[in-house]
């Protein structure tokens, strides 16, 4: 091979992810689990680090791929060079005062709430009051229209499945009616990419790629709210917090990673669909392959800056660029990169914007396996499989836009190799004698399709997260694990568990990525941007059980001697809700 | 007129300090205290139509006025004139383009202002802070403007870089000269009094983003590497516990 001659450059690693698109079943537990984790806040109520779209679909925000309006990612200009989609330097900073290709709350959806307090204080009246939906950027009534999932399940197809950007790429016209038209889910989390084009495309330099892990993070202190990145990246995966003026985006769960667990999305997948491992690669050859003149050549491209953990060339490299060594065996076991490179099943979402993205996608087979099914032909016979995968062109040819920039034939070698995977196993399963030239004919061996299957349909728990914790020998440090006292501290109140004016008083406890200001924020405050004119409104989600947050009861209101009240002097006291 | 003297020191001597102090320790103490607040707290995800019109017109205008400041006050008329500048040019270009300037301010100003009011979203993320900093803004930019067009226009012209101009240098020289802003028109003086108020409102308004105008991005990579936090966890490790 050609790889293992050329010189290893500087060898760094990256926590990458790959899901397995035939088992998302679209529930969106992922969604609201990391909603519940990350974004429970006012300010990024519209915000959703990942969402699932279904595709085709317009996904969220609308029509987020249509780059001839968005000018998200980066091209090549007259020259041949990597540039900045939307434009360079000069040009970011003379638009600077009003970002031209922000997407506006519409392209996401007004978020809102309901009024459920009519529902309990409603007098009497002939028909039951309703809650009706508030908006929480205005507090006005509003009539929804639209949300993340508006179109889910291909909900509302026949008027706007049309809008779906990709299927101006597909030659056939797709069918939105029912039994004649296909769908899978598509889970989205930030890309984490090697050449992320928000980081390139924010003025401050607050979005940095760390080193050690590759993790793209917004630093919060840093971010001046000039809402660049937001335009760049290409994914828009960067929100804008509209309460705190500051960019946020997915941090891949970086606490969690840290102590080697996985991401809030992955651990609470029901269809465990998620893999997360290490990557190698070259990052001297980055720019170069997010460079290659056809956008078809560029999932090629990308799997070849990946290096492989068991070359003992690319071990001594990245030893001697300090990556430890309980990393780099992570590395070598580390599913993504066997998904990637050695079963070559996983494709990267849109290539073709060349920010080289780190969240990769096993295609889903299905569409092709129910079409054959309804046929009433054997949906397991790798002949039948093959002939569909040739015949359908129009899934095929939707999944080639998606992963591999229009190129259908790598969606073809993934999509018969999964067939082949299905009709090897089925003999394996029934007890018949495998057939090997099943796995010979998509260029594997029948030893190294079982392992596939291994990973793909038996999943386990630690073959599909092989995450190295960072810095083994700090790790009681980390903040998940917060095995040191909290107060225990320069300063603190010393060893007692509790500060000097009551329990969680004192310093700051850790919270994850949540500083200090945006912690008491959100504890404190849950009303709209101006909370004097508005009236209270609690988000129980953000209660956490103790003390009673404002506007959790109505005022108190004192009678003149009402009979029932004698005993509840103190309605507050009283109404103090247990744990 | 103001008389000199007790008053004089105060409003010329007293006062300028007062605002340069401020203005200087506030921001170091915003960027210690308070980074997390220190943002330009946009208001483009609720309106873009209006801001699109009324932001650029603004900051736009307002970097040729500070531009104009800049050459006005700091740059002695010696220095021109040895330039082979005649005062007649300079007086010219300097209110010709300080006018088209100062009025594409106020106009983008009053667009923004509008857009404020009216927009429900824009108007209820604003804060009193917000709306005290707009008054003394608005306040500073019209007296301003009115003061070069009285004096210029409809006036027969008020040679500010022989009393305004080395009053201000003075201040930072630490040899304050309130007598030389005596003699100035009220105009000229209210304008420099309001402008003073809003140095000492600045570090603690959303105008601290122009301290931070991203004019390192010209020349910074465009991919930012940084490597974990050397401290991890929420606060510092106790003496003697440091990392090594």
């Amino acid at each position: 091979m050609p790889r293992s001659e050329a010189p290893v450059g500087r060898v760094m690693a990256q926590m990458a992810m790959v899901m397995n698109l035939d088992k998302c079943i679209g529930c969106h537990t992922c969604s609201v689990t990391c909603k519940q984790a990350w974004t429970n806040r006012s300010g990024v109520e519209y915000v959703w680090f990942n969402n699932v779209e279904t595709r085709p679909g317009q996904g969220y925000p609308r029509r987020y791929e249509d780059q001839d309006t968005w000018r998200g990612g980066w091209g090549l200009n007259r020259r041949g060079r990597l540039a900045l989609k939307a434009g360079g330097r000069f040009k970011k900073l003379l638009s600077i005062f009003s970002n031209p290709k922000l997407p506006a709350l519409d392209d996401y959806y007004e978020p809102w709430t309901y009024d459920y307090e009519t529902l309990t204080d409603a007098p009497l009246q002939e028909h039951s009051p309703v809650a009706r939906p508030k908006s929480l950027i205005t507090g006005k009534d509003m009539k929804i229209s639209w949300s993340a999932n508006w179109d889910d399940d291909l909900g509302g197809s026949p008027d706007h499945g049309d809008k779906d950007v990709l299927l101006a790429g597909v030659a056939e016209k797709v069918k939105f009616e029912f039994e004649q038209t296909f769908m899978f889910y598509l889970p989205r989390i930030c890309e984490h990419c090697l050449n992320p084009s928000c980081a390139a495309s924010c003025p401050s330099g607050a979005i940095y790629k760390r080193t050690e892990d590759g993790i793209v993070l917004v630093d919060q202190d840093r971010c001046r709210g000039w809402r660049m990145c937001v335009s760049g990246c290409p994914y828009k995966k960067v929100y804008f917090n509209h309460r705190t003026g500051k960019a946020e985006k997915c941090t891949f769960c970086f606490p969690r990673v840290e102590v080697g667990i996985p991401t809030v999305c992955s651990e609470t997948c029901v269809g465990r669909l998620r893999y997360i491992g290490l990557v190698l690669y070259d990052a001297d050859r980055v720019l170069e392959a997010a460079s290659v003149p056809d956008d078809t050549d560029l999932y090629e491209a990308q799997r070849q800056v990946l290096l492989d953990p068991n070359d003992p060339r690319v071990v001594a490299a990245a030893e001697r660029e300090g990556i430890p060594r309980d990393w780099i065996e992570a590395a070598q076991r580390s599913p993504v990169h066997a998904l990637i490179n050695t079963y070559k099943v996983a494709l990267p979402l849109h290539p073709e914007y060349r920010t080289m993205p780190m969240v990769w996608y096993v295609p889903p087979l299905s569409p092709v396996v129910d079409a054959v099914r309804d046929t009433g032909h054997d949906a397991e016979d790798r002949d039948n499989l093959f002939a569909a995968v040739d015949a359908l062109r129009i899934p095929v040819d939707y999944l080639a836009q998606l992963f591999t920039a229009g190129d259908p034939a790598p969606v073809d070698a993934v999509l018969r190799r999964l067939a082949a995977m299905r009709s090897y196993m089925r003999d394996i399963n029934l007890g018949r004698e495998p057939d090997e030239s099943i796995p010979a004919g998509v260029g594997m061996a029948g030893e190294q399709m079982y392992d596939m299957y291994r990973l793909l349909a038996l999943a386990k728990y630690d073959e599909r997260y092989v995450i190295p914790p960072a810095h083994a020998e700090q790790a009681h440090r980390l903040e998940e694990l917060a095995t040191e006292c909290s107060l225990d501290r320069e300063g603190g109140p010393g060893m007692g568990g509790s500060g000097p004016f009551g329990e969680s008083s004192g310093g700051t406890s850790p919270i994850a990525v949540e500083n200090f200001r945006m912690l008491q924020t959100r504890q404190t405050s849950d009303t709209l941007a101006a909370p004097d004119d508005k009236a209270a409104r609690v988000n129980l989600l953000n209660w956490d059980g103790k003390g009673r947050p404002e506007g959790l009861f109505p005022p108190e209101r004192h009678h003149d001697a009402d009979p029932r009240d004698t005993d509840s002097h103190d309605p507050g006291q009283e109404s103090e809700p247990q744990p | 007129m103001t008389p000199p003297g007790a008053l004089g020191t105060v409003l010329w001597v007293i006062l300028p300090y007062v605002a340069l102090v401020t203005f200087v320790l506030g921001h170091v103490w915003r960027y210690r205290y308070d980074k997390f607040g220190w943002t330009t707290r946009s208001s483009q995800l609720y309106e873009s139509r209006l801001l699109r019109i009324g932001s650029p017109v603004f900051h736009f205008g307002i970097l040729v006025v500070l531009v104009g400041h800049v050459m006005g006050l700091l740059v002695p008329a010696s220095w021109t004139a040895a330039a082979g500048i005649t005062e007649h040019a300079y007086h010219v270009t300097a209110v010709a383009l300080g006018t088209v300037a100062g009025v594409c301010t106020l106009g983008g100003l009053a667009v923004l202002i509008y857009r404020r009011r009216t927009v429900g979203p824009v108007f209820s993320a604003t804060t009193a802070n917000d709306k005290l900093m707009y008054a003394v803004l608005t306040l500073v930019i019209v007296l301003g403007l009115a003061a070069t067009v009285a004096a210029n226009i409809a006036g027969g012209g008020y040679d500010y870089r022989a009393t305004i101009s080395p009053w201000f240098r003075s201040v930072f020289y630490l040899r304050p000269d309130p007598a030389l802003m005596a003699g100035a028109p009220v105009l000229f003086q209210l304008h420099a009094l309001s402008a003073l108020v809003l140095f000492a409102l600045w570090p603690f308004t959303r105008l601290v983003h122009m301290l931070t105008a991203p004019v390192g991005y010209l020349t910074r990579p465009y991919i930012v590497y940084r490597s974990r936090d050397v401290q991890l966890g929420a606060h510092a490790p106790r003496r003697g516990w440091e990392r090594t």
